[in-house]
């Protein structure tokens, strides 16, 4: 096996080996489950960053398991997951230092740390997939790992939130299953760079084709948040903060928008999607996700619960962009993946931050939070005017990529729907950011946490302030040619021009 | 090493533990363990060999004492009976080696335990008996040694409901080895020849032949406890001890379950119908969604694990409708291949998976006290290697990937699929949905918080690891099925396709 | 019509009359030993047909595969039947029970 084939493995298995190790090792050794823990992000991130540089100069990276009869575990690199994956290996890095900060002296800190890498090998092989198979084996893989994580806490409100968990994800999962065997009958193994195969059945078996995709939406639609299957979301919150930074923000939603960015691009291919009208319907589920996730939003007071809800409007932005034809709407579908990520998380860090620093969980207790930390509150400030889609943070680049391509393809009410969605979101983020900054507190800050000189403990701190600050340079610099939007631009135009 | 030689050790592979047998009976009780492991070894390393021989060189027949049928007996290993084999040996030593702490806990050491170790033996002399037999009649015998020791092994404990289940069972298995030696004696009649090899060919279409082979199914699904006969299995599987439950589960409905296979597919494929396919089909597809959904009802985890086994053996019968259609060449049912690996895939993973998740059982019990769902609360925090363990098993009863489970669901759901018979596939997911339900309550519980400190009695560290091997291979195999196909492949019935009568179908 | 009938097939029929009867013994009987009683005319129906068997095609000499069979399921059997009333016999002293039903 040659250093690049088997690549794809080590990068998958540079999480997987830590998280296991870390099993092993004694609850009281911090120290080394520490350096595990931070050997392994970042090997992961300079090893993605390596086949990145690889990619670019045209070397192709690709492994390839014959499991029996016809099921193949193939990882395969191209740019689409690399996406993904170096998104996932940073904040996964950057979390890292979160969680040890933020678990600081709570008990099971080995159980927590050990799925926590189990769940990241699983989202990064969910990006390198190259086939159905192996996307649908790390995407229950997924579900799996994640349990362990919703309950940590073991309180009943944590176990009934896994409970309603599992039987969102183990029924999402189910209904893939069908699907993808379905797909598997129908069209052989499904490679994910060999589109096109569908397509020579479209004549014969077009309604076929038709209920498979529905089918899939519906396995898939359950970890991407797509309403009526959002209901897990903000139950799963009682997770600790950095379970819901990166787990129901990046690693969990993303792969269910992964996966249908991936079945209408590298499954299905553009043309046959839209040549079977499963595009419309599709960005109109999206469009309705995204309106009623923002109006639950606007009514949550739990800071956590606004932000999930909040999360599940977004996320449909990725689902509403892939259905639009044309390389500006993909562009702006694959940036946004990136950039909702590290908006989302930092404004999760802040909710942490606040929780764990005042014992604040609730919008309306947050009057003035933000000369108590004032660093904190820049950092949700900045996320939350990213959200809304104000310029220059990065949010703002997505959705203008996502209006030009509606435009372009004359649907209107698309700009319509994106226009009021940033209202919405304007009123659920503006007010927390008014009275943070411009009311007087209610009254004296309890201090569950204490740094000498910050405001609250750097290991919280730090993280809070990368990913605030990454987000506004991604979309200061969108046009530069490492920016995310970048390389979801090289996508979408790899993507049509084939 | 010679033809000769290689086809004698599918004798060794009775021989050996009835030896063991023997001697662990005739030495002192402190010393039958040591000897019954050591044999466990000896009967696994022999089967290791046997199946290496029969990938390498093909089928073996082997003529007991040298007479050969139809008047001797005959042993003949090709691929599918090397499958079973080996799991018989690996689960089977396994188990061995948890039993011998187990036994050694002074509150588990009741009744007639030092029996345990001979009658052990004993039963597995008779699955590799069942597995090896190419006789009809020596099958007979094979069947009643097994029922007997199993049903002995199953009151072990002399306690009384173990010993109500346990007549239950032994009745049972009585009625159901009468019903195949009726049918066993009609074919005698007909043909004058008990070897497999020679009904087969002597076979001619015909009712009696029905009404025998009829029979004979009936008497083995009794044995295989497939719903709606399953009612003696709950209670025996239930009330034995840890490694006896693992070894009734996971071992001996097997074996009957592979004596329905070899016969459907080698003996009788001329007088199955498309009718008779489908309906055993609907007979698994009742005890996926019955079994799993009784597990989910129970209190005790020993019953609810027990009612898993009558869930999961449905789906091994899946693979009847599927392999029993009508078609003119093999070509034009592609799906063949895959229906036979998975029924088969999913008797070796549910072997492995079911002798884990009763081990893993027993260590609760033993440490807690009682097997009540209850009691588990919180013992991930003491006892993570086991709940590891539970939970590796269930994946694979679930059939989530990467697991022999998901392998195994994967080719049944797509052999359903390509063959048109999609009405299998609700039934499946149905099956894995439930069985997620009851495999996760028990983890939930064992995650849920406590809020006094149990006070746990300590458990051997061995058996927590052999529990934790078992489940573990319930997953890896899920990563390597081609060797496991190869081997299926020697001398593979689907390659001559089962071609079912077809006067009876339209 | 009844000289046709020849002797092995008389005995055949029996058989099958025994082996229906056993069964609807075993199920419907409740007490330990009927339904043990029942496995053994169960057992003898098939004996029956095994012996009978022997003299099929009117050969001048049985054939003796049929009666070493018959040999060996008796033997199976008493250890069968031996064991079923050594388990019948250890729960009526352990509980005072006779039937499977819970309430003696």
């Amino acid at each position: 096996m040659t250093l690049n084939e088997s690549l794809p493995l080590i990068i998958v298995a540079s999480s997987l080996v830590p998280g296991l190790i870390i099993f092993f090792l004694a609850e009281h050794q911090a120290t080394a489950r520490t350096i595990l823990n931070m050997f392994g992000a970042v090997l992961k991130m300079a090893l993605i960053l390596a086949v990145y540089y690889g990619i670019l100069r045209g070397n192709e990276y690709e492994f390839r398991y014959d499991i029996g009869v016809d099921l193949e575990f193939v990882l395969r690199v191209d740019l689409l997951s690399l996406l993904f994956a170096i998104l996932s290996s940073i904040l996964w890095l950057v979390t890292t230092v979160y969680a040890i900060g933020y678990l600081e002296g709570s008990p099971f800190r080995r159980r927590f740390f050990g799925f926590f890498s189990i769940c990241v090998t699983a989202s990064t092989g969910i990006a390198l997939s190259g086939n159905i198979v192996t996307f649908f084996i790390f995407y229950e893989f997924l579900t799996l790992a994640t349990y362990p994580l919703v309950v940590h806490r073991g309180t009943e409100k944590a176990l009934q939130a896994g409970r309603t968990y599992l039987w969102y994800t183990i029924g999402g999962g189910t209904v893939l299953f069908v699907g993808v065997v379905w797909l598997f009958v129908l069209g052989g193994s499904m490679e994910f760079d060999r589109t096109g195969v569908l397509a020579g059945l479209a004549e014969d078996h077009s309604r076929q084709l038709r209920i498979l995709f529905w089918v899939l939406i519906a396995g898939l639609g359950v970890k991407a948040a797509l309403v009526p299957l959002h209901g897990w979301l903000p139950i799963a919150m009682v997770a600790p903060a950095p379970v819901s930074a990166l787990l129901h923000a990046v690693a969990v939603v993303k792969a269910g928008a992964f996966g249908i960015v991936r079945l209408v691009y590298d499954v299905y291919g553009i043309e046959l999607a839209d040549a079977l009208g499963l595009l419309t319907p599709l960005a109109v589920i999206a469009t309705v996700t995204i309106i009623y996730g923002s109006m639950r939003a606007l009514a949550q007071d739990d800071l956590k619960r606004r932000l999930a809800y909040s999360t599940v409007s977004q996320l449909s932005y990725i689902a509403l962009g892939t259905a639009i034809v044309g390389v500006t709407a993909s562009t702006g579908a694959l940036a946004h993946l990136v950039h909702q990520g590290v908006m989302k998380i930092t404004l999760f860090f802040c909710a942490g931050n606040i929780a764990e620093t005042l014992g604040v969980h609730k919008v309306s207790e947050l009057n003035g939070v933000g000369r108590r930390m004032p660093v904190t509150m820049a950092a949700f400030t900045i996320a939350a005017f990213g959200m809304i889609g104000l310029p220059p943070v990065a949010g703002f680049v997505s959705k203008w990529y996502l209006g030009l391509g509606a435009l372009e393809v004359g649907s209107a009410w698309i700009v319509a729907v994106l226009l009021a969605s940033s209202a919405l979101n304007a009123s659920y983020f503006l007010p927390i950011v008014y009275a943070a900054w411009f009311r007087e507190p209610d009254g004296e800050w309890k201090t569950y946490r204490t740094a000498r000189y910050l405001e609250t403990p750097w290991m919280l701190l730090g993280p809070t302030v990368a990913t605030a600050v990454l987000s506004l340079a991604i979309g200061l610099f969108a046009v530069t040619q490492w920016s995310p939007l970048e390389m979801a631009r090289q996508i979408a135009e790899e993507l049509y021009s084939k | 090493m010679n033809a000769a030689a290689s086809s004698a050790l599918l004798a060794v592979l009775i021989a050996a533990p009835v030896t063991g047998a023997l001697i662990a009976f005739l030495l002192p009780v402190r010393l039958r363990a040591t000897a019954g492991i050591l044999t466990a070894a000896a009967t696994t390393a022999a089967t290791a060999a046997t199946a290496w021989r029969v990938a390498a060189d093909g089928a073996h027949r082997h003529a007991l004492g040298g007479w050969g049928a139809p008047l001797g007996i005959d042993l003949y290993a090709d691929g599918l009976s090397c499958v079973f084999l080996l799991m018989t040996g690996i689960v089977g030593l396994f188990v061995s080696v948890y039993a011998k702490p187990f036994f050694a806990q002074p509150e588990e050491n009741k009744g007639a335990t030092e029996l345990f170790w001979p009658l052990w033996l004993i039963l597995w002399a008779s699955l590799n008996g069942m597995f090896l037999s190419a006789d009809l009649f020596n099958l007979y015998v094979m069947l009643e040694v097994m029922g007997l020791s199993a049903v002995a092994l199953a009151v072990l404990s002399g306690r009384p409901p173990a010993l109500v289940a346990g007549l239950r069972y032994l009745l049972a298995a009585i009625a159901g080895s009468m019903a195949y030696l009726m049918g066993v004696a009609m074919i005698y009649g007909a043909v004058s020849a008990l070897d497999l090899q020679i009904v087969a060919a002597g076979i001619e279409q015909g009712r009696s032949f029905r009404v025998a082979f009829s029979l004979i199914l009936v008497g083995l699904l009794v044995k295989t406890a497939v719903f709606p006969l399953h009612f003696w299995l709950p209670g025996a599987h239930s009330t034995a001890q840890a490694p006896v439950s693992a070894i009734l589960s996971a071992l001996v409905v097997k074996a009957s379950f592979y004596l329905i296979l070899r016969l459907w597919v080698d003996v009788f494929d001329g007088s199955v119908t498309v009718a008779a396919g489908q309906a055993l089909g609907a007979l698994g597809a009742a005890a996926i969604i019955w079994g799993s959904y009784q597990a989910l009802r129970q209190r005790r985890l020993k019953l609810m694990v027990a009612h898993s086994t009558v869930g999961q053996i449905g789906y091994m019968f899946l693979l009847f409708p599927l392999i029993t259609v009508v078609y003119q060449d093999v070509a034009e049912a592609p799906w063949l291949a895959h229906a036979w690996t998975g029924g088969v895939y999913q008797a070796i993973a549910h072997g492995f998976a079911k002798a884990a998740m009763f081990l893993a059982v027993g260590v609760f019990a033993m440490a807690v006290g009682s097997d009540d769902r209850d009691s588990t609360v919180g013992l991930v925090g003491q006892l993570p290697m086991t709940t590891f363990a539970l939970a590796l098993a269930g994946v694979s009863l679930i059939g989530l990937p990467p697991s022999g489970g998901f392998v195994a669901k994967w080719m049944l759901l797509k052999a359903a699929f390509t063959s048109g018979q999609w009405w299998w596939a609700p039934v499946i997911l149905l099956g894995s949905f439930l069985t997620a339900g009851y495999v996760f309550m028990v983890l939930r519980q064992a995650f849920a918080p406590t809020s006094h400190k149990i006070k746990l009695k300590p458990v051997p560290r061995t058996m927590e690891v052999t529990a934790l091997v078992l489940g573990a291979a319930a997953i890896i195999i899920g990563f390597r099925a081609e060797e496991f196909l190869l081997l299926l492949d020697v001398e593979a019935a689907f390659q001559e396709p089962v071609e079912p009568h077809r006067a009876n179908d339209r | 019509m009844i000289a046709e009938i020849e002797s092995h097939q008389i005995y055949a029929g029996t058989a099958g009359i025994l082996f229906c009867l056993g069964l609807a013994g075993l199920f419907m009987c409740g007490h330990f030993l009927k339904k043990i009683i029942a496995t053994k005319i169960l057992g003898t129906s098939v004996f029956l047909l095994l012996v009978s068997l022997a003299n099929r095609n009117q050969m001048e000499f049985a054939d003796p595969v049929p009666h070493a069979m018959v040999i060996t399921g008796i033997v199976v059997a008493v250890s069968a039947s031996a064991f079923a009333l050594a388990l019948a016999r250890r729960i009526w002293k352990e509980t005072g029970r006779s039937t499977f039903e819970d309430n003696p």
